[in-house]
């Protein structure tokens, strides 16, 4: 089930200001691929194109070709809520819906659908998120409770169950451990590699070590200058990558020297 | 200690404020005795000057403000006498607040509880011969204009809450800040200025020209003229709840696969939920005590008329306008039905914070 991404001549623009230029890149199926670069790169901006979350900004529009199993993102015919479906997303902050309990929010995708589904379908449905998302152990008493009351790297997870639940092709992660301690952000490294037997993750961390860390792939997003739009530099199996890099820049940066 | 604060540059003061971190306080009950001290002062010279009972309180409070800012220059330091100076005004001003609606609060309670009584809620106004006296007397109860407010209240509600949770809706989650939402945000807040009157005689207007007969008067009419008043305010409220609405969660719902108006409905109303259902009954609150709109479109009756869509119905507020215009015996209906008015608003204020606590989004912690 898990999908692989092509991406072609990409150019994603806010308005009249264009924020990314000139993206290709392919993203293998079943494996984790890192996007690495400084604050205002476009890293996060390219991820939300990969399932149209982009389109959510007003004014903001892509030009070029992504596809996913044969079928353009961008086709006219396209169901951007279809694509959303198939296409999971993590948030940078956890943001479980305040007026839903745990078990609830789990469910959320397939309730909010209003898609029918049996009380046992229900609870072996969250069970398997919980459990999928390393939560079940810390939850499994207390299901009726608020998720806003959990610390905030449970709530990621509890968000990362979320997007499991509905069982998509591919899972986007952007920054997902900004906000977390260390131990909860091993917590959900474990997890990546966990859910890469049935996924294909693309995770946009500030983390260098995280994304050698977990990534097959990485790419690293650059800005010529400020105001200019973001262009990925380079595109490599991470251990290349953090290695022997193609680029000059991509160096200078793994390395420290800037960004 | 002088008065010597921070301004100073003796060098021995300066070290003193520098090697310690404590300096001399006034007492914790300085202010009740600065407050009770100018209260007896005031007393003394109201007696010796004959002043009226108002000007007791108001020359203890200006003593106080003077006093108790000058105790604390010379005992503490400037800033902490600036701080009681600012201090003592603040509760003037929350006490000068309290004045008029304890005031009023008190007055209606007074001429209003004798008239409450188990008839006066249960009859309406109509002449009826008394078996004893063989005289023509009036009902002497409200029932009628009891039913008349809570029914035409409720028909404005009908109409103005989805109207105006819809325009919410469409201001906050598709206009985008466009043309048409900016007009209708310039609309609303024109509304929001309608006089009342103007609103009645809308509607009356509006049926006249339907019906063709321009005497036409009916509940239903009376709902309108209130839905016209209660609309904006309800669209204000429910727009800024909505806006509160963090956009992370509307994000997260259709990463998802969540279509946009499931999000509305499902995320987006539940969240603002207990704010909306505040800025309705503040609404209601606005417009249960409207007399002119009312005098204008739903007319007078002194008999209890149930249906909206026929007929002259009466409501609280016009009941109180008229009864205070007849006798002086007639004034104590009046007064009771304000304090029934008053408690209806009371009530749905409660209600709307019981609601308001229930459905808060729950942290659990």
């Amino acid at each position: 089930m898990a999908k692989s991404i092509d991406v072609s001549d990409v150019n994603i623009y806010y308005g009249d200001f264009k924020a990314v230029e000139d993206v290709s890149m392919t993203i293998k199926a079943k494996s984790v691929t890192a996007f690495i670069g400084p604050s205002g790169c476009g890293k996060s901006t390219f991820l939300r194109t990969l399932n149209r979350m982009h389109e959510v900004i007003p004014g903001a529009r892509v030009e070029g070709k992504i596809v996913v199993d044969g079928q353009s993102l961008y086709d006219p015919a396209v169901d951007p809520v279809e694509v959303r479906r198939r296409i999971g997303m993590v948030f940078q902050r956890p943001n479980p819906f305040p007026t839903m309990s745990i078990y609830d929010n789990v469910l959320a995708g397939n309730r909010l659908n209003s898609k029918r589904i049996s009380r046992s379908e229900a609870d072996a449905i969250v069970e398997r998120s919980l459990r999928g998302a390393n939560l079940w152990n810390e939850v499994k008493d207390r299901l009726g409770k608020p998720g806003m009351g959990l610390s905030g790297g449970q709530q990621q997870r509890l968000c990362i169950a979320r997007a499991i639940a509905v069982e998509p092709e591919v899972l986007l992660m952007d920054e997902p451990c900004s906000a977390l301690d260390p131990i909860s952000t091993a917590a959900i490294e474990d997890l990546i590699h966990e859910l890469k037997s049935d996924y294909t993750i693309v995770i946009v961390t500030h983390n260098m070590q995280q994304a050698a860390r977990v990534s097959d792939d990485t790419g690293f997003f650059n800005l010529k200058a400020a105001g200019k739009p973001g262009h990925l530099v380079e595109f490599n199996p991470t251990k290349q990558m953090f290695t022997n890099p193609d680029n000059a820049d991509t160096e200078a940066y793994i390395s420290g020297r800037f960004g | 200690m002088t008065t010597q604060g921070y301004g100073t540059i003796e060098p021995e003061l300066d070290e003193l404020s520098i090697s310690s971190f404590s300096h001399v306080r006034l007492p914790r009950f300085a202010p009740l005795l600065v407050l009770l001290g100018a209260l007896a002062l005031s007393g003394l010279l109201a007696l010796l000057l004959g002043w009226g009972p108002v000007a007791i309180p108001v020359v203890a409070v200006i003593l106080t403000i003077i006093a108790l800012p000058l105790w604390s220059a010379v005992v503490e330091n400037r800033r902490a006498a600036v701080d009681r100076l600012v201090t003592c005004l603040v509760w003037t001003a929350l006490a000068i607040t309290l004045v008029p609606l304890v005031w009023v609060l008190e007055k209606t309670i007074a001429e209003g509880i004798p008239a409450i009584s188990w008839h006066f809620l249960t009859n309406d106004m109509r002449q009826g011969l008394d078996p004893v006296t063989f005289k023509m007397v009036a009902g002497g109860g409200l029932k009628h204009a009891l039913l008349g407010t809570l029914l035409v209240t409720l028909g404005a509600v009908v109409i103005s809450v989805p109207i105006g949770l819809m325009t919410a809706i469409y201001l906050v989650e598709y206009a985008r800040g466009s043309w048409i939402g900016r007009t209708i945000t310039i609309l609303v807040d024109v509304m929001t200025g309608i006089p009342s009157i103007v609103a009645g005689l809308f509607a009356v207007a509006l049926f006249s020209t339907i019906t063709g007969n321009p005497g036409i008067r009916f509940g239903l009419m009376g709902s309108i003229a209130l839905s016209l008043l209660m609309i904006p305010t309800v669209v204000r409220g429910a727009e800024e709840m909505m806006r509160l609405v963090p956009s992370d969660l509307r994000e997260a719902a259709y990463a998802l696969g969540v279509p946009k108006w499931r999000t509305i409905l499902k995320v987006v109303l539940p969240t603002a939920f207990g704010g909306i259902v505040t800025g309705v009954v503040l609404a209601i609150s606005r417009v249960v005590g409207e007399t002119a709109p009312l005098l204008v479109a739903v007319g007078t009756v002194d008999y209890v008329n149930g249906n909206l869509f026929s007929g002259r119905m009466m409501t609280l507020p016009v009941y109180i306008m008229q009864e205070y215009n007849g006798t002086v015996d007639d004034r104590k209906f009046a007064w009771g039905a304000a304090l029934i008015l008053i408690a209806i608003v009371m009530i749905l204020n409660l209600v709307a914070r019981i609601i308001g606590k229930i459905f808060a989004p729950q942290t659990g912690r």
